[in-house]
């Protein structure tokens, strides 16, 4: 059998195994992580210290009855939870999780597809997720779910651009879209978010807005909204739409570690001689970097109280977009200069 | 093309993915419903009119719009990005001048209220 596929094959089994424990883990954290922050046990009963609660919801999601709204428009209500999983699961092809490594004397890189788009590609498809959340709140044929999901399209498509201009302004200085060059750029100089700390703001308050999170989760709005673009959705199609939450979050989360936080690699730390264990390593550092990521989801969750909607749209036009495109020139005429 | 297949191949995990939690829910849970629960989720009392039957705000359609002006900005910066080293001073200026064309439309839309919500 051809060594190429085999190598792909493993690279794609171990980055779907990853994605697909996001979900269970993050559910433990943000419930054990917000009970922390309002000092209250939490879920505690099952297992030490609650950690088969994910198990539990589990079993809750096949038993629960699946209702589809005689309202609602079928085929558009039953394709959108799988549209939600869609940019959530791909976009993470592009990330390189660990150093290059070789097998049967070739070399390869540690990212699922080498494809000269790269971070492009993520772009592309991550903005996939606004058609899942219109389909969803439309086809519901429920009125708080329509306003969510107008919410929700209007914010995603707003907040977009200026994390698009703060990830070219990354793209600038390293010349190619290939995220393990820009990993590589990050270790010959430093991380980006040192270089870039005004792109690296942008991008972060972007990052809370595409995942639809607190401060900017207007989608959902529970004290408004009911759940947003989900309010009809019960059973396993919600536990589709949570999980493509989490992992869209943790993709993010990835992608900016990746472009400001300098991905697989540690300063000083040269994994790339050590074999095996150097992708190990790698790979160990990246998830390190992704899970403190996502505990600060967990926190800001717990700090910032909800923007209201003015207050959004103008944070995303009237001083996001500008910053961004502010950053893009500053950082291209330091490049330009040679400063970077 | 084949740097793409992954793509594909997550595609439908994703895909196969639900499909088997949704039928492994439909064999486990139990069936049928009462038909009050098919009614849009709203205050109890049964609903007078349908979320297809009211409009939206005009803003959302101005907020989309406004996207697609910028976006396509965006799309001609990221040749322009990836080449920077190439292009050098001639790309620079160019670019500068590109974006001031652009910066002259958004104080334009600024001014024009356009960004206002309320």
């Amino acid at each position: 059998m051809n060594v190429d596929v085999v190598v792909t094959v493993a690279k794609i089994a171990v980055v779907l195994g990853l994605l697909l424990q996001v979900a269970p883990i993050m559910v433990w954290v943000e419930r054990r992580g917000s009970a922390m922050m309002q000092d209250r046990p939490g879920p505690n009963r099952l297992g030490p210290f609650g950690l088969f609660q994910a198990l539990a919801d589990a079993v809750k999601f096949l038993f629960k009855e699946d209702v589809t709204p005689a309202a609602a428009d079928k085929p558009l209500y039953l394709m959108a939870p799988a549209l939600a999983l869609l940019p959530a699961f791909t976009t993470s092809v592009v990330i390189p999780w660990g150093p290059n490594f070789t097998w049967d004397g070739k070399e390869y890189a540690f990212t699922v597809s080498n494809a000269d788009t790269g971070v492009l590609l993520f772009l592309a498809l991550a903005s996939l997720g606004v058609y899942s959340l219109v389909m969803a709140g439309y086809a519901s044929n429920n009125k708080f779910s329509l306003l969510g999901s107008i919410r929700a399209s209007a914010q995603l498509i707003s907040y977009e651009l200026a994390m698009t201009v703060a990830v070219l302004a990354v793209i600038i200085p390293v010349g190619s879209f290939h995220l393990t060059d820009v990993v590589a750029y990050q270790r010959t100089n430093t991380w980006n978010c040192l270089l870039q700390p005004f792109g690296f703001l942008v991008f972060c308050i972007a990052a809370f807005a595409e995942t639809n999170r607190l401060p900017f989760d207007l989608p959902e709005a529970e004290s408004e909204l009911v759940a947003g673009f989900h309010t009809e959705y019960s059973a396993m199609r919600f536990a589709a739409f949570f999980q493509a939450e989490y992992t869209s979050m943790a993709a993010l989360s990835a992608l900016g570690c990746t472009l400001f936080l300098g991905g697989w690699s540690l300063p000083w730390l040269n994994y790339e001689g050590m074999g095996w264990l150097g992708v190990a390593l790698g790979l160990g550092t990246l998830l390190a970097k992704v899970g403190v990521c996502m505990f600060v989801f967990v926190w800001v969750r717990w700090t910032f109280p909800r923007f209201r909607y003015d207050q959004l749209m103008r944070l995303g036009w009237k001083f996001l977009l500008p910053v961004a495109l502010l950053n893009l020139i500053a950082v291209s005429a330091m490049t330009l200069a040679g400063w970077l | 093309m084949t740097s793409y297949l992954p793509i594909l191949v997550f595609t439908l995990v994703a895909v196969l993915f639900l499909t088997a939690a949704l039928l492994a829910a439909r064999l486990l849970r139990h069936a049928g419903s009462a038909s009050m629960n098919l009614e849009p989720y709203e205050c109890g009392n049964e609903a007078l009119t349908f979320a297809h039957d009211h409009r939206f705000s005009i803003r959302y359609y101005l907020i989309a719009v406004l996207f697609v002006i910028f976006d396509v900005e965006t799309v001609f910066l990221f040749p322009w990005a990836v080449l920077f080293d190439q292009l050098a001073l001639f790309g620079f200026i160019e670019m500068m001048v590109f974006l001031a064309i652009l910066v002259v439309g958004y104080v334009y839309i600024w001014n024009r209220g356009a960004l206002r919500w309320v």
